[in-house]
């Protein structure tokens, strides 16, 4: 290695008195000249890049320094050339610390947008309202509820509180009620039952038929399409009626619905339920996914998406668990031609002014002091039982008409249901337990004590009452509960093909053979009843045509 | 959920309608107290509520120094007075799984078996017994049910000491947001099942201390869980459709979590068509 031979440069310096630069200039002053020159050599910038040796190699060094690789001297010119690509790069460091949007903030802002009080609406609009207000004060309700231990946190109540008066602006709403929550796999919802004003609803029905015509229609609308497509055979399966669903304002109809899925989002009105839609829903289970166009796959299939189911689901809860203390509603007596209306029964009730509310301990102690103040739905899926073997010329669809069915197959029995206002205790029980639990809801005060009652059918379903005040709500997964487990209904039998007999087979052509010998048999027999009768002239083109 | 954060816990879990009357919160407040200091537990979680046709049980825990360890369970009609149950036993579980319907809310009545095997009935005889369940026995299996099944803590509130015991995490400062939305990030507080079932592999990932339980990922069936977050995206709330009822809350990058059940004790077997 190193210089041992008297001519290699450098050999005299590792002799003993000699330090290994001392080749290099020995003077000191001259030294540092020499460094100052060295370093000013260092420092020139290339002519082609623009970086200079000196600060290459600072930087170098630091970056190593302070990366502590291992191996460095190996990979030493790696190092370099990444030094120099450096150069190229923004200074700033590409990953930055982004404030994370959490979903969160933009949820508060939905809700913070119920507390400001709209633009526009001064205070002259309010004291319009004060005469008749639609707004339910739900934290009454919520209070009341309370006190037996259901219902959602004050927070939450107050944001619905603040949804619903926003609804209320929105929409031209006479009544307006928390109906409840349901809960769902990705989102709940949460729902208000509303009646709209009178000339309203109008506007409604326009929407709904446009929307009807697209889908099923009336049994008018098949007829005439059938007579247009006249030249293939017409098939003479005609499906079962569709059964019309109820007017707006009437029967399982009675009120319209609005959804959200959280206090500040805007409110979706649900569609009419439809009895098909009520007598499939009977038949399935499912869970409600938060998203009300989501489609509800099952069997029997259900004709609908979500928003419809859970429009049956309302439909059916509500007509079997809104009750109200006896006595609260009456039936208005205007309606004199009962006799008339035949087993139709009295779909309005108002208020009673003279009503006097029961103790605490009677409403918990006999379910029959309680009724029910929704029609319930009949096995048809309406409030009101139709004939649907109406001739559809008729306008006015009458009950009790049975003299029309010529033609149809089967008689329909009239189907009746429970008539409005009976009292609970009438309710059938599950299995020995009966269909409601009353309870009060405390034992240790009973002077201010509230009546709670519990659905055991619906469970999720209660109501209360206390003095003059009742509610009814419901929270819950939106089923009712059926002690035997769900059996889902199962696909109708194989149809039976129509039965082979020796009329409907297809025997086999007869072969050219045989087509000649009968022929040439025919022939014969054609020769000699020729011979017989000489006056007819048979055609013979009749036996050639069988040539298929 | 414990005792102390009763309160706020309820709040939280509000969302599905199912809570306690304020006169069953300070009931509880004062009574949970006194079970603590009475059975000497560590800790005392209110487990829930098993609402019957006639009246309802209310369920509280009590945990000694191993939390992995059987809990003592105790029942009131009112919170105010508590009774201890009998720890739950293979047999009585595997009979009140044998019956349907609501509960009475009367702790002595009895069921009579709709529909037993022969021998059953053959063997009950001879031991003099009458096939009869209590309610309280059923009671017992189904809170052992219910939390075997679905009891629920997020990862990393619990650690288990090498010498097998389960501490609660001091150093368990919440879930991150992303992954408080996560099944993965909650296991079963139960003796794990699938544990040793992982590969090699996956179990290399993990860590002994924290991980020792099942995690819910893999719940049969799929989707039993539903994970939501309420109150505008504070809070998680996972429901079970298992059991109807159970609820579990956590507030993301905090340490409150827990679990409760309000319900009828059912299990929800028609689960699969419903989904």
């Amino acid at each position: 290695h190193g210089p041992y031979q008297p001519h290699e440069p450098g050999y005299g310096l590792y002799q003993p008195g000699y330090s290994p630069y001392d080749d290099q200039i020995p003077d000191p002053k001259s030294r540092m000249l020499a460094i100052q020159n060295a370093k000013a050599y260092l420092l020139k910038s290339s002519t082609a890049s623009g970086l200079n040796l000196y600060d290459h190699l600072a930087n170098m060094l630091t970056k190593i320094l302070d990366e502590q690789p291992t191996n460095v001297v190996d990979i030493i010119e790696n190092i370099s050339k990444d030094v120099k690509w450096a150069q190229f790069r923004k200074k700033m460091d590409t990953l930055r610390d982004e404030h994370e949007i959490l979903p969160t903030f933009e949820a508060a802002e939905k809700r913070k947008a119920l507390f400001l009080k709209a633009n526009g609406e001064g205070d002259e609009e309010l004291e319009e309202e004060i005469g008749e207000m639609p707004l339910p004060n739900v934290m009454e309700t919520a209070f009341y509820f309370e006190q037996a231990g259901i219902g959602l946190s004050k927070d939450e109540y107050y944001h619905i509180f603040l949804a619903l008066k926003k609804l209320i602006t929105v929409q031209p709403i006479q009544t307006c009620r928390f109906w409840g929550k349901i809960l769902g796999l990705e989102m709940n919802y949460i729902i208000a039952e509303v009646q709209y004003h009178e000339g309203e609803e109008e506007e409604e029905t326009e929407e709904e038929e446009v929307i009807e015509e697209e889908g099923k229609g009336m049994g008018e609308d098949e007829d005439e399409e059938k007579e247009k497509e006249d030249e293939p055979p017409k098939s003479t399966y005609k499906p079962p009626p569709v059964i019309p669903k109820e007017e707006n304002g009437t029967g399982a109809n009675k009120f319209v619905y609005f959804v959200c899925n959280e206090p500040g989002k805007p409110w979706v009105k649900l569609p009419s339920v439809t009895p098909a839609q009520i007598v499939c829903a009977r038949k399935i289970k499912k869970f409600f996914t938060g998203r009300l166009d989501a489609p509800v796959v099952s069997f029997p299939p259900f004709p609908g998406n979500e928003a419809n189911y859970l429009r049956a689901q309302i439909a059916r809860i509500s007509a079997g668990t809104q009750i109200s203390p006896i006595g609260f509603y009456q039936f208005a007596e205007e309606e004199g031609e009962e006799e008339e209306e035949g087993g139709r029964g009295r779909d309005t009730y108002e208020e009673n002014p003279d009503f006097q509310p029961l103790s605490v301990a009677e409403m918990v102690d006999s379910l029959s002091t309680w009724v029910h103040h929704r029609q319930s739905i009949l096995k048809q899926g309406r409030c009101v039982w139709l004939n649907p073997f109406q001739k559809p010329e008729e306008e006015e669809e009458e009950e009790n008409e049975e003299e029309e069915k010529a033609e149809e197959p089967d008689e329909l029995q009239q189907e009746i249901g429970p008539p409005l206002l009976t009292p609970v205790s009438e309710d059938e029980g599950i299995q020995n337990n009966p269909a409601w639990t009353a309870q009060s809801s405390t034992t240790l005060i009973p002077q201010y004590a509230v009546a709670i009652l519990q659905s055991n059918r619906w469970p999720g379903a209660y109501a209360f009452a206390s003095g003059k005040k009742f509610d009814n709500i419901y929270f819950g997964w939106g089923h009712k509960y059926s002690p035997e487990n769900h059996t889902p209904a199962l696909p109708p039998p194989v149809q039976a093909e129509y039965p082979s007999g020796p009329e409907i087979t297809e025997t086999r052509d007869p072969t050219l053979e045989e087509e000649l010998a009968f022929k040439a048999a025919k022939e014969e027999a054609l020769a000699a009843s020729e011979e017989e009768e000489d006056d007819e002239d048979l055609v013979e083109d009749d036996e050639e045509e069988e040539d298929d | 959920m414990e005792a102390a954060s009763l309160p706020a816990a309820l709040e939280l879990v509000a969302g599905g309608g199912a809570g306690l009357s304020p006169e069953k919160r300070a009931a509880l407040g004062a009574s949970l107290l006194l079970l603590q200091r009475d059975y000497r537990f560590e800790r005392v979680w209110f487990w829930g509520c098993i609402r019957g046709v006639r009246g309802a049980y209310y369920i509280a825990e009590g945990l000694g120094p191993d939390r992995a360890a059987p809990r003592s369970r105790l029942y009131s009609l009112d919170c105010v007075e508590w009774s201890l149950l009998p720890p739950a036993t293979e047999e009585m579980v595997a009979q009140a799984e044998q019956l349907k319907g609501r509960f009475q809310g009367d702790p002595a009545f009895e069921y009579e078996y709709a529909e037993i095997n022969a021998e059953d009935a053959e063997r009950l005889f001879e031991d003099g017994k009458e096939p009869v369940i209590k309610e309280e026995a059923r009671l017992v299996a189904t809170i052992e049910q219910i939390d075997r099944a679905v009891g629920v803590i997020p990862r990393g509130a619990f650690v288990k000491t090498p010498l097998g015991s389960v501490h609660e995490n001091r150093n368990f400062e919440g879930l991150s947001w992303t992954e408080a939305k996560k099944l993965s990030s909650y296991f079963h507080f139960t003796e794990p099942v699938n544990l040793k079932n992982k590969t090699l592999l996956e179990k290399a990932l993990l860590d002994p201390s924290t991980d020792f339980l099942d995690s819910l990922e893999h719940d049969i069936p799929q989707g039993s869980w539903t994970v939501q977050l309420e109150k505008g995206g504070a809070v998680v709330v996972l429901r079970s459709l298992l059991w109807l009822g159970l609820v579990f809350y956590h507030v993301p990058m905090t340490k409150q979590y827990g679990y409760i059940y309000f319900g009828t004790g059912e299990k929800n077997l028609d689960l699969p068509f419903m989904l």
